[in-house]
């Protein structure tokens, strides 16, 4: 082990595996001393065992109903209770995890990327590029995101999908603005007009050396917005826009247990739990990310 | 006549991943009514050195010392507040670029005069009479004008001159010069250094200058310090720093070119030979 | 044929003019510097010539041929610059090895491997470093890496801004020590940009001394160490760096 160890911290690495995988060591070792991201980072990977071992964590059909079981309390045969067609709640929650972490994965796959191309496209190139894109950008960024995503999802009908899509549009204006700050710092640094001596094409000087500079910044930013994704998905789940009965999604949940939250309290809070504990999970995560990935931390010795 | 600065045994640590790391070794040193100048390679520790006897040095870094004193005062006793009053009223510190420590939504004048009534209640009228004083002091043309303007319109020339006038307007025992003309010209650097040395001699301050640059030093001060790794590897009077003995500062002097250069070949430093980190 | 050629070169940065008329012939295999007090437009002319300040009239030609504004890929093999600062030229988040070979890739030239070792020991670093991170070197080393990169595509005339101001005097004779030897190994051209004369002295053939963006005199380095320069405003810098020499045991 110790010797893993003095190879991935060698200060002289003899290979570029090794360099990167001495970097990236560092940096998971830095996460590692904070116990709330820690926390957060054990949180996430639940998400994703329950995610993937959905199947077998579930001890019921996540749609079957059982009306002569309707709105039971929590109890060893329901651990957190029936909703109002008798499915098992738990067993909802755990299926929910899927969507929750496909919205998630899709809106992280398509606004990351583009806002961080837009973005470093934008700040690279400056001039009427910028004016143009920025001028877009701003147009998206000027509306309240919920709002937006609800136009949008009216406009292309009620899913999972549209949902999803109606995230990813809302969210990207916001990091490509970041991106391009980011690239704005960087564009007249040396070592990019040292790149560009050596004849590089602008596509080339953006995505070797522009975008790698921007990451890290953006996977800190991406990670402290699931909270709100999530949040924001099952607010659309919430108001009929989002997923569709019978899926289990937990806005959903949430919106069909407000009519008994007095009486059968767990309906509409067990689902509610899940969101603020992965919400905050994320959160954790991002804020030590936040520490390990700062460029100032890593240049101290 | 006790000295203005004693200092014995000085040390500065620094807490970091392999452990704490002290980039000042136990260093010792007097200071009369003179000036002395502290001189080594960046990293040697001489900021540290500066900065301590201001006790501006922030947790987590450690300082301690068998003694040091300030006429008279024993700087490790004082508390907080205490070094607020000696700060700029007594010891006043010149830091490398005006860039950064001249506030850029005041007018210089106004800096300069609340340099001064921070330390000193005057009437209104008078301030202002100090201040363009202060300003042709420092050799700054036509002062109303200039007092009148922000940081961004004057030139780092000038900036300089104005943090000098700032940090000299409470008459101070003791100026700290950190690299003063680093960030300036050559032929702007030694007017800098005049108009220092000038009111240097007018107010009988003592002077500790800061610098890399050992002709430089040694023409501005009457005893040098040669730091190297957190020591002080050879005292000399400025004067003769030329006939230094101690090989780091020989080979600094020699790695030097000149004017009239005719070596092939500069000689470097063996660094193994004295290298502390 | 001249290394660099400029004629009635004006340089501007959006409205603002800079550099007025500059002239001067570099021959090839010479060492030339270009002197004079901040703001006086010495970079903004190396500038021009790299391709990084392209708005600029008149005419700059290296190698005998003329450049166009932009940056040039074929000038980029020929004519290659080193920066002042050696913490803010190199990518923070690549290996040395990734900065030595990027040229490389981007001219499409094979073997990279075995070149950047060859360079590496060419500019006195150790094989220890290729792997490290900027952050793990000190300046001077850093400064190395940076003159490694700019003859990676072996180009005939290096245009070098302040490459030792930023350094402590040890470190600053270590690297213009290299410098001279790589001239002399490789037969480079040098134009470089310094407020330092002494470094002049030691490293250059001829200098030009630039005030307010123009040149105000031009003059063979025996000159300067006989200190026999004749504008007045040469002979003020050469006052001004004259009392470091003076201390000096020779
Ligand atoms: N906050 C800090 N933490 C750790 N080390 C520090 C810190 N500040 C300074 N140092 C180290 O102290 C040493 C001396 O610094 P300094 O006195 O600023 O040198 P200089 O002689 O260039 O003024 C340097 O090696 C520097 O890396
Ligand atoms: N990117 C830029 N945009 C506008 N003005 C600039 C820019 N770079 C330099 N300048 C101006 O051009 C002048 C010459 O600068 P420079 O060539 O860097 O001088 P030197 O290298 O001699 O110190 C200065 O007045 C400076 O303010
Ligand atoms: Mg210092
Ligand atoms: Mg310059």
């Amino acid at each position: 082990m110790a010797s893993t160890r003095d190879w991935l911290l060698d200060d002289s690495p003899t290979s570029r595996l090794q360099a990167s995988l001495g970097r990236f060591y560092r940096i998971a070792a830095a996460l590692m001393r904070n116990p709330l991201s820690v926390l957060g980072g054990l949180i996430i990977l639940l998400l994703i065992v329950t995610a993937v071992g959905a199947p077998w964590i579930a001890p019921y059909s996540a749609t079957g109903q059982d009306l002569a079981n309707r709105l039971m309390p929590p109890s060893a045969a329901h651990w957190m209770g029936t909703d109002e067609l008798g499915r098992d709640i738990f067993s909802r929650v755990v299926w929910g995890s899927q969507i929750t972490l496909t919205i998630v994965l899709l809106v992280a796959l398509i606004a990351a990327p583009l806002g961080l191309l837009i973005g470093a496209i934008s700040g690279y190139f400056g001039g009427w590029v910028d004016k143009a894109l920025m001028g877009v950008t701003d147009v998206f960024l000027s509306m309240p995101k919920l709002i937006l995503a609800l136009a949008f999802v009216a406009a292309l009908g009620p899913g999972i999908n549209n949902a999803i899509i109606a995230i990813a549009i809302t969210t990207w204006p916001a990091y490509a603005r970041i991106a391009r700050a980011e690239t704005l710092t960087f564009r007249n640094a040396e070592f990019i007009s040292a790149v560009q001596l050596q004849g590089a094409s602008p596509l080339r000087v953006i995505t070797r050396h522009i975008l790698p500079l921007c990451t890290p910044s953006m996977i800190i930013r991406v990670t402290l917005d699931m909270a709100g994704i999530i949040l924001t998905a099952a607010g659309l789940g919430f108001i009929g826009l989002g997923a569709q009965p019978p899926l289990p999604e937990w806005g959903a949940m949430i919106s069909r247990g407000r009519t008994f939250i007095l009486d059968q309290w767990w309906v509409a809070t067990m689902p509610g739990f899940a969101i603020i504990i992965v919400s905050l999970g994320f959160c954790f995560l991002g804020d030590g990310l936040r520490d390990a990935l700062d460029p100032k931390q890593a240049d101290k010795h | 006549m006790a000295p203005l600065v004693d200092i014995a045994n000085l040390r500065v640590s620094f807490p970091t991943p392999r452990g704490r790391v002290e980039v000042v070794k136990g260093i010792s040193f007097t200071l009369g009514r003179e000036r002395l100048g502290i001189v080594g390679e960046s990293g040697s520790g001489k900021s540290m050195t500066g900065r301590s006897i201001l006790k501006l040095i922030r947790p987590p870094g450690r300082v301690t010392a068998d003694r040091m004193t300030f006429d008279g005062i024993d700087l490790l006793a004082q508390s907080e507040r205490d070094m607020r009053a000696i700060r700029g009223a007594r010891i006043s510190m010149v830091m490398q670029d005006p860039k950064f420590s001249l506030n850029p939504v005041m007018t210089v004048g106004e800096q300069i005069a609340e340099a001064l009534v921070t330390h000193k209640k005057l009437p209104r009228r008078q301030i202002y009479e100090r201040v363009i004083a202060m300003l042709e002091a420092v050799r700054i043309n036509d002062p109303a004008r200039v007092a009148k303007l922000y940081p961004h319109e004057i030139s780092g020339g000038m900036g300089q001159r104005v943090m000098i006038a700032m940090m000299l307007i409470p008459e101070p025992d003791l100026l700290i010069a950190d690299e003063p003309t680093s960030a300036l010209d050559v032929s702007v650097q030694a007017q800098v250094l005049d108009i220092i040395d000038d009111l240097v001699r007018d107010k009988g301050m003592g002077l500790i200058l800061i610098s890399h640059d050992l002709s430089l030093v040694s023409r501005y001060c009457d005893r040098i310090l040669v730091m190297n790794a957190g020591t002080v590897v050879e005292e000399c009077v400025a004067s003769e720093l030329q006939n230094a003995k101690h090989p780091y500062t020989r080979g600094l002097l020699a790695a030097m070119p000149t004017l009239d250069e005719s070596r092939e070949e500069l000689p470097v430093l063996d660094r193994t030979q004295w290298a502390g980190t | 044929m001249n290394a660099i050629t400029l004629t009635d070169l004006d340089v501007s940065y959006g409205d603002t003019k800079v550099v007025h008329g500059i002239n001067l012939e570099i021959a090839e295999g010479e060492s030339f510097a270009l002197v004079g007090e901040s703001g006086s437009g010495k970079s903004t002319v190396l500038r021009a010539i790299a391709g990084l300040a392209p708005d600029w009239e008149g005419r700059i030609s290296v190698l005998g041929k003329a450049r166009t504004h932009g940056i040039d890929r074929q000038v980029a093999r020929h004519c290659q610059m080193v920066f002042q600062d050696p913490y803010g030229s190199l990518h923070p988040r690549k290996t040395i090895d990734a900065t030595l070979a990027e040229p490389l890739a981007i001219h499409g030239l094979s073997n990279r491997g075995a070149r950047v070792e060859a360079m590496l020991a060419a500019v006195g670093l150790d094989r220890r470093f290729r792997f490290r991170f900027p952050h793990q070197l000190s300046g001077g080393q850093r400064q190395r890496v940076a003159i490694a990169r700019a003859l990676m595509l072996e180009p005939k005339v290096l245009l070098l801004d302040e490459p030792t101001s930023a350094l402590d005097v040890s470190v600053q004779a270590e690297i213009l020590n290299l410098l001279k030897r790589l001239r002399r190994e490789q037969g480079l051209t040098y134009l470089l940009v310094t407020h330092n004369l002494p470094v002049v002295s030691f490293l250059c053939d001829r200098l030009a001394v630039m005030r307010h963006g123009r040149i105000v005199e031009v003059a063979g380095v025996d000159q300067l160490k006989a200190g026999a320069l004749t504008e007045p405003y040469s002979k003020e810098l050469l006052a001004a760096s004259g009392g470091h020499a003076e201390i000096l045991p020779t």
